[in-house]
């Protein structure tokens, strides 16, 4: 449109309307402070709140004689809620282990030296194809032979977070394996130094290939969180359990509840992942 | 730090992994069935078919594999006024049912990849519909689902770990059983050492499955490298060019 | 042999009983058909005779391929009717009217139909006798040892014999070329349709194709209606070219009139354009 934004012109000093880049760090921008203190807020709600007993807050029993009593299922919902609030607390913890684990499993997967690189690899194996459930009992009964006594709930977030790690190291290899050849061989040929090349070239490309995956891990480790309540976290399943257990045939409505409950949250949940890759596939090919 | 059991306690682990391989083997069956059915219907051009398989994979897929465990070892059976449900069928259902709500995508998206010029030219040859999907489409889409169906079965297996906690006795059962019977005895193996050899016998298990998919991805993409079976070649001594006319 | 420029008040045979004599091997009245607002196809009329050869030339995205994709039922017309050797492709005479027909009935008046594709589709999983022995095997009810025997006759009449075991992803692109036509011959088609059979080739492949197109040709039995941008193998093979554009034939006639003394003017730039390159 007008003269002194074309490329080729120069133009007059202070005459264009665009803003100057940002140079600040990235560690230094507002955005980051942001972040980093909803971080820090989440984690010491978990730390406060996460776990607990179950209380009812209902003495509603079923009506005996009836197979699905509505009236006692509406009455399990607060209680219903309690429990899938803690589930969440443990997969959203849990999640935020595994990015950091998958991180450092990536780059020990990448390494140089075959000592790092082979037991790494095993180890990635080795937790992809093993139970949860065995690994928490390990996490759980086993840990405390070498004087590690961890909680109920810092169990689960652990279990979680090594598990889901070794599926989100796969992603970020993936990813990484997906950026092509040629921007690392214009990396090479504007000799840039590997911080460079890894933050300005790399990663950047390769996050819109991981984060639909990384989606899809939430959600499963969502679906894999009320294992917890094997070990005594307070979880929607544990509810369950104990909702279940207080009158004889009692079980319809709270499993049923808790199935329906799960469906809101990882439905909803699978559809918006699923609008993320969309709109990156579509960004790719525009 | 002694990583051997006793050989009781392998016993006990074994005649559990039975029990694991018997569940296993029930819901991938289950699975494969209603991944098949449901990735074709996925695709059908009857617009029920497409919407009943899409709800079915959405709540599938949705729901967590141990509620639905639960929900059909305990809630079911007393909705549908039965009894006494086989566990071992209920928990063998429930897996199988949440393998095929994954395997179902998984076979739709490799039949949509296999490209349309190939059922174009079924048509041209005048295949029926069924004889396009098993002789030209699925074969083509084999190669697709092989390796994501192979680690949907190790899910699977993990998945199995799932009916210890409805009391099947399978290898997990046994582990947690092991483990409250050797509080009692002095000289009982660490919980560590216990269920280091069961998470073993565990990945044992899913590398077997890993090398079983391996083998048959090799016998499908062997088919599209040719010259392996033995028609005879010889063409008929005169040229009877049954074409055209 | 007249198309486009008559109506069809011909009192001809509407749904006449099989009768490859007397009826036209492919007669179109009315046919349109649009993606969208492109309207690819303008109340097409068409008649090919049996036997008879007949080229299609015309720019790129005017339509050409979509005549033979609708007569191969890959694309289904928005209205208009094709018989194919006097038979209905897309309609059923029921209680006297025409009625959409079912799969039952497309699929007895399409066995009468075949095509060769610009991108060959020969089945990667198949080898190449078993890409030829599936149609006769699955389609037609042959028996395998019958089946197999044809198609060896059939590799043998494209020179391909001692490629039989082998998969697509082992042979030229001529060769694939020549493996999908033996291919669409195994099923005997009255009518066979090639779709710029060529034009995925190099240029050192394309004469093997054509050398088996022009055996095809020969035999005189088999009607052919192919879409090209070989304007040198249309002018010999071709009984009649029809110059197609915008939905519309613009002009037809035999080869040495259209090709060589066109006159209307789009058809002259076109060849202008293809001689050019």
């Amino acid at each position: 449109m007008s003269t002194d934004t074309d490329p080729v012109t120069p133009s007059p000093a202070g005459a264009h309307h665009v803003a100057p880049p940002d140079i600040r760090p990235w560690w230094l921008r507002p955005k980051t402070f942001v972040i980093a203190a909803g971080v820090v807020v989440f984690a010491a709600f978990m730390w406060r709140f996460g776990g607990g007993d179950i209380r009812f807050s209902t003495e509603h029993r079923p009506r005996p004689g009836t197979t699905f009593d509505w009236d006692y299922f509406f009455a399990l919902v607060p209680d219903m809620l309690r429990g899938i609030w803690v589930t969440a607390q443990a997969t959203v913890a849990g999640f935020a282990v595994a990015l950091v684990i998958g991180l450092l499993l990536a780059l020990g997967r990448r390494s140089r030296l075959r000592v790092v690189r082979l037991p790494v690899a095993l180890f990635i194996e080795f937790v992809r194809s093993t139970p949860l459930l065995i690994q928490l009992y390990f996490v759980y009964y086993a840990l405390p032979d070498w004087d590690i006594t961890l909680g109920a709930f810092v169990t689960l977030v652990i279990g979680l977070g090594v598990h889901y790690g070794t599926y989100c190291s796969e992603a970020y290899r993936a990813g990484i394996n997906s950026v092509p050849k040629g921007q690392w061989e214009a990396s090479t040929a504007l000799n840039l130094g590997p911080t460079t090349k890894w933050s300005q070239i790399i990663i950047p490309q390769a996050i819109p290939n991981v984060l639909p995956a990384l989606g899809n891990f939430l959600i499963a480790g969502f679906k894999d969180a009320p294992l917890g309540s094997t070990i005594q976290v307070t979880g929607i399943l544990a509810f369950a359990t104990a909702a279940s257990g207080r009158s004889f045939d009692a079980g319809v409505e709270p499993y049923t509840l808790i199935g329906i409950g799960f469906l809101l949250v990882s439905i909803p949940s699978a559809w918006l992942v699923r609008r993320l890759e969309r709109r990156i596939a579509y960004e790719r090919i525009s | 730090m002694d990583i051997q059991l006793p050989a009781h306690y392998y016993d006990r682990l074994f005649e559990g992994l039975q029990v694991t391989l018997q569940v296993l083997a029930l819901a991938f069956a289950l699975g494969i069935v209603l991944s098949v059915v449901l990735g074709v219907a996925r695709l059908s051009p009857s617009r029920i078919a497409r919407s009943v398989s899409l709800a079915w994979i959405e709540v599938t897929r949705g729901i967590s594999t141990i509620v639905l465990l639960f929900w059909m070892a305990y809630a079911l059976p007393i909705l549908l006024g039965v009894d006494q449900p086989s566990l071992l069928l209920m928990g063998s259902i429930a897996l199988g049912i949440n393998m095929g709500g994954y395997g179902g995508e998984i076979v739709r998206g490799a039949i949509q990849s296999v490209p349309r010029g190939q059922t174009e030219a079924s048509i041209a040859l005048n295949l029926t519909e069924t004889q396009r999907l098993r002789h030209v489409i699925l074969p083509q889409a084999m190669r697709i689902i092989l390796p994501p169906m192979g680690n949907l079965t190790i899910e699977i297996l993990k998945g199995t770990a799932l009916v210890s906690l409805i009391s099947l006795s399978d290898l997990s059962y046994e582990g947690v059983k092991l483990r409250v019977s050797g509080r009692l005895s002095p000289d009982a193996p660490s919980d560590a050492v216990l269920f280091v050899n069961i998470l073993v016998i565990y990945f044992v298990v899913a590398q077997i499955i890993n090398g079983l998919f391996r083998l048959a991805e090799w016998r499908v993409n062997r088919r599209f490298e040719g010259a392996r079976n033995g028609v005879e070649l010889s063409p008929s001594p005169k040229v009877t060019a049954g074409a055209g006319g | 042999m007249n198309a486009s420029a008559e109506p069809s008040d011909r009192p001809g045979p509407v749904d006449s009983p099989h009768d490859p004599v007397s009826s036209p091997a492919v007669r179109m009245r009315g046919v349109n058909k649009a993606f969208g607002d492109n309207v690819v196809l303008q109340g097409l009329d068409l008649d090919v005779a049996p036997g008879e050869r007949v080229v299609i030339i015309g720019p790129s995205g005017s339509g050409k391929t979509t005549i033979l994709r609708v007569i191969m039922t890959l694309e289904r017309p928005d209205s208009g009717t094709i018989e194919v050797n006097g038979r209905h492709l897309y309609h059923e005479q029921k209680g006297g009217q025409l009625k959409p027909a079912g799969e039952k009935h497309i699929r007895s008046v399409r066995s009468d139909v075949g095509m060769v594709f610009q991108h060959f589709n020969l089945f990667p999983h198949m080898t190449a006798l078993e890409n030829i022995a599936l149609a006769p095997i699955k389609a037609k009810g042959m028996g395998k040892r019958e089946a197999h025997q044809l198609g060896m006759d059939l590799l043998d009449k494209v020179g391909l014999v001692e490629h039989a075991n082998h998969t697509p992803g082992q042979l030229s692109g001529g060769q694939k070329q020549r493996v999908a036509i033996a291919r669409s011959l195994a099923t005997e088609p009255a009518v066979m349709l090639f779709d710029e059979v060529t034009s995925a080739l190099d240029p050192e492949l394309v004469g093997e194709v054509l050398t088996v197109l022009r055996d095809i040709a020969e035999d005189g039995t088999t009607t052919m209606m192919l879409v090209t941008h070989e304007m040198g193998f249309a002018s010999e093979v071709a009984d009649k070219v029809i110059m197609f554009d915008n939905g519309q034939v613009i002009e037809e006639g035999l080869p040495s009139e259209v090709l060589k003394d066109p006159q209307n003017e789009r058809t002259q730039a076109f060849l202008g354009a293809v001689v050019k390159h």
